[in-house]
C-alpha cells in the first residue's frame, strides 16, 4: 500500500497539486485519471521521488519516503518498476539487453539464470523471441510491452505505469491494460496507473481518483463512474456528445 | 519644443522602469545564475564520484566510451596535427629567412610549440566540439526521453553511472591523443619543410633533437589532463540538466562546446602564468 498525504507541489509560482491525499492499494489497479495538464505525471513522479513536493509526504506500507537516505532510497527503488511514457527504453541497447539492465546492474546472476528471467519476462508480455531486437525495430504497442517486462524483471512490490496506452489503437491499448492488470493480480502488487484513456477506466479501474485544477475532484471504482453525478467526472469520461447520449439512453434503461 | 504631458511623463517613466528592470537583472540576476550553475556542476560531479552499483558494468561503460573518443577521434587528430605541424613549419621558415638565426631552429621551434600548446589546446579544442556535443546530446537526449528517470527509478546513481566512465576514458585517452598529435604534428613540419627544399631531412632532425626539456612534456600533459576534465564535465553537465524541447538539446550541444571552449583557453591561460 502506498500512501500520498496531503501533498502540495508548485513549481514556481504555478501549483500544480494541492492538498493530495489518497491511498493506493495492494493487488488492485489504482487509477490516476484527468485531463491532459491535469498533475497526473507530476503526481506519480512524486510517488517515485523523481519530483520533491513543496509539502507532504508518501508513506510506502509504514516507511516514510522521503526521509529514506540514499541506500534505503537505492533499497526500495529495488522494490519499485516504472514504464514510462515513452517507454524509455535504452536504444542502443537490444530489447533482451534492457530488461537484463536492472539484474546486470543489482544482482549476481549468473548469464543463464538472467537470460532464463529474461525470457520468462519476454513471454509473459506475449514476446518471446524478440530478445536481439532493437527498440527501434518494434511498434509501439511492442515497446510498451518491453517496458513493461523490464519493469517486472526484480519482480516489484510496487509497479507504476504513466500513460501505458497513449499512442496506441484502442485494441492494443486494451491488451496492454490487461497485461498490466493481470501481472498485477498475479504478484500482489501495488500497482498505480496514469491514464486519460476512458476504456481503461471502465475496464480495470478499481480504485480511481480523479484530478481536477490540481484536486482530487472524484474517487471510486469503474462500477461507481455511470452512476455518479459528478459533472467533472461525467465531462472527462463521456466527453463527446456521443457517448452523452449514450450515457442518458444507458440512465434511462436503468 | 517638448511639452511635459502626461503622455510623455509616463513614456518617460515607462522606459525609467525598462532600463532599471534590465539593469537589475544584469546586475543581481546574472551573477546569481551563473553561482547556481557552478553549485550544480560541482554537486553533479560530487554525486558521480561514488562506489559503482556494479564494477563490471562501469568498466565495460568506460571501455565503450575510451574506444568511441579514441578511435573516433584518430581521423580528426591525425589532420589537424598534420596541419598544425606544417603550417608552424612553414611560417617560421618564413620568419628565420634572411636571419642569422640557424635553420635548422625550424624543427626545435614546431617541437616545442607542438608540445607546449598547439598539440594539447587546438586537439583539445577541436575535441570540444566533436567529443563535447557528442557528450552533451547523447546524456541530453537520454534525459529527454525519460531514460535517466528510468535508471533513477532503478536505483542506479546516474551522474555516476552516465559521467564518472566519460570522464575516466576522457582522461585516459585523450592526452594519449595529445601526445600523438604532437608527434604528428613534428612529421606534418618535416612534411612542409624538408621536401619543399627548405632544409635537409638531417638538419630536421637536428632541430627536432635540439634544447630538448623533459618539462615541456609535462607540461603537455597537465594541460591534456586538465582540458579533457574540463571538456567532459563541462559537457556532460549540459547534458544531464537539458531542459524539454529539441531546442534545448541545440543550446545544450552548442552550450558545451562554446564553455568548453572557453574555459580551456582561461585554463590554458592560468597554466601558462603558473607552470611557465
Ligand atoms: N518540470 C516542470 N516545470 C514546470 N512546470 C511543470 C513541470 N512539469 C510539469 N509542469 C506543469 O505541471 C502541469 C501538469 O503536468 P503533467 O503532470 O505532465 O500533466 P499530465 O496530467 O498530462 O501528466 C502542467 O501544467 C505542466 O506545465
Ligand atoms: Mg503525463
Amino acid at each position: 500500500m502506498i500512501r500520498a498525504d496531503s501533498i502540495f507541489k508548485s513549481f514556481g509560482d504555478t501549483p500544480v497539486l494541492q492538498d493530495i491525499s489518497t491511498e493506493f492499494l495492494r493487488g488492485k489497479n489504482n487509477l490516476i485519471i484527468g485531463r491532459s495538464g491535469a498533475g497526473k505525471t507530476v503526481l506519480l513522479k512524486l510517488l517515485v521521488g523523481l519530483l520533491q513536493p513543496t509539502k507532504g509526504t508518501v508513506w510506502y506500507d509504514d516507511i516514510d519516503f522521503y526521509s529514506l537516505n540514499k541506500r534505503q532510497l537505492r533499497d526500495l527503488r529495488m522494490q519499485i518498476g516504472m514504464l514510462f511514457q515513452g517507454s524509455a527504453l535504452f536504444d542502443s541497447m537490444t530489447v533482451q539487453e534492457n530488461i537484463s539492465f536492472p539484474m546486470d546492474m543489482f544482482t549476481n546472476m549468473t548469464a543463464k539464470e538472467k537470460l532464463d528471467r529474461v525470457n520468462y519476462c519476454l513471454e509473459r508480455v506475449n514476446l518471446d523471441g524478440a530478445n536481439k531486437k532493437y527498440p527501434s525495430e518494434l511498434s509501439g504497442g511492442m515497446q510498451k510491452r518491453v517496458g513493461i517486462a523490464r519493469a517486472i524483471v526484480l519482480n516489484p512490490k510496487y509497479l507504476f505505469c504513466d500513460e501505458p496506452n497513449s499512442g496506441l489503437d484502442p485494441k492494443t491499448a486494451l491488451v496492454i491494460d490487461e497485461l498490466i492488470s493481470d501481472i498485477t493480480k498475479e504478484s500482489n502488487i501495488t500497482t498505480v496507473i496514469n491514464t486519460h484513456d476512458m476504456n481503461s477506466v471502465m475496464e480495470i479501474g478499481e480504485n480511481i481518483i480523479l484530478l481536477h485544477n490540481g484536486r482530487i475532484a472524484w474517487r471510486g471504482s469503474k462500477d461507481d463512474v455511470v452512476h455518479s453525478d459528478n459533472e467533472i467526472l461525467q465531462d472527462f469520461i463521456f466527453a463527446s456528445p456521443f457517448l452523452k447520449r449514450l450515457r442518458t439512453k444507458a440512465l434511462e434503461r436503468g | 519644443m517638448f511639452l511635459v504631458t502626461d503622455y510623455n511623463v509616463r513614456a518617460l517613466l515607462a522606459i525609467l522602469t525598462i532600463f532599471g528592470r534590465s539593469l537589475q537583472l544584469h546586475v543581481h540576476m546574472y551573477p546569481l545564475r551563473v553561482l547556481f550553475h557552478i553549485g550544480r556542476y560541482i554537486s553533479m560531479l560530487g554525486s558521480a564520484i561514488a562506489r559503482p552499483e556494479k564494477n563490471i558494468m562501469y568498466y565495460r561503460e568506460t571501455i565503450r566510451q575510451m574506444y568511441d573518443i579514441g578511435i573516433g577521434s584518430l581521423p580528426i587528430v591525425f589532420l589537424i596535427s598534420i596541419f598544425i605541424g606544417a603550417v608552424a613549419a612553414l611560417q617560421f621558415a618564413f620568419q628565420l629567412d634572411g636571419t642569422l638565426v640557424p635553420i635548422y631552429y625550424i624543427g626545435y621551434i614546431v617541437r616545442d610549440f607542438a608540445i607546449i600548446e598547439a598539440s594539447p589546446t587546438i586537439t583539445c579544442l577541436v575535441l570540444a566540439g566533436k567529443v563535447g556535443s557528442n557528450l552533451a546530446s547523447e546524456i541530453g537526449g537520454m534525459r529527454q526521453k525519460e531514460h535517466i528517470d528510468a535508471m533513477e527509478i532503478m536505483g542506479v546513481n546516474t551522474a555516476a553511472y552516465l559521467i564518472a566512465p566519460k570522464l575516466v576514458a576522457a582522461l585516459v585517452v585523450i592526452p594519449m591523443l595529445v601526445a600523438l598529435s604532437a608527434f604528428i604534428s613534428i612529421y606534418g613540419g618535416y612534411l612542409a619543410v624538408v621536401p619543399t627544399g627548405w632544409l635537409s631531412d638531417p638538419e630536421y632532425a637536428l632541430g627536432v633533437r635540439s634544447f630538448f626539456n623533459p618539462h615541456n612534456f609535462r607540461l603537455m600533459f597537465v594541460k591534456a589532463v586538465t582540458f579533457s576534465f574540463i571538456l567532459t564535465s563541462v559537457s556532460c553537465y549540459q547534458g544531464y540538466y537539458v531542459k524539454s524541447g529539441s531546442i534545448e538539446l541545440g543550446k545544450a550541444s552548442t552550450n558545451a562546446v562554446v564553455f568548453s571552449n572557453v574555459l580551456i583557453l582561461l585554463a590554458d591561460y592560468f597554466i601558462a602564468v603558473l607552470l611557465t
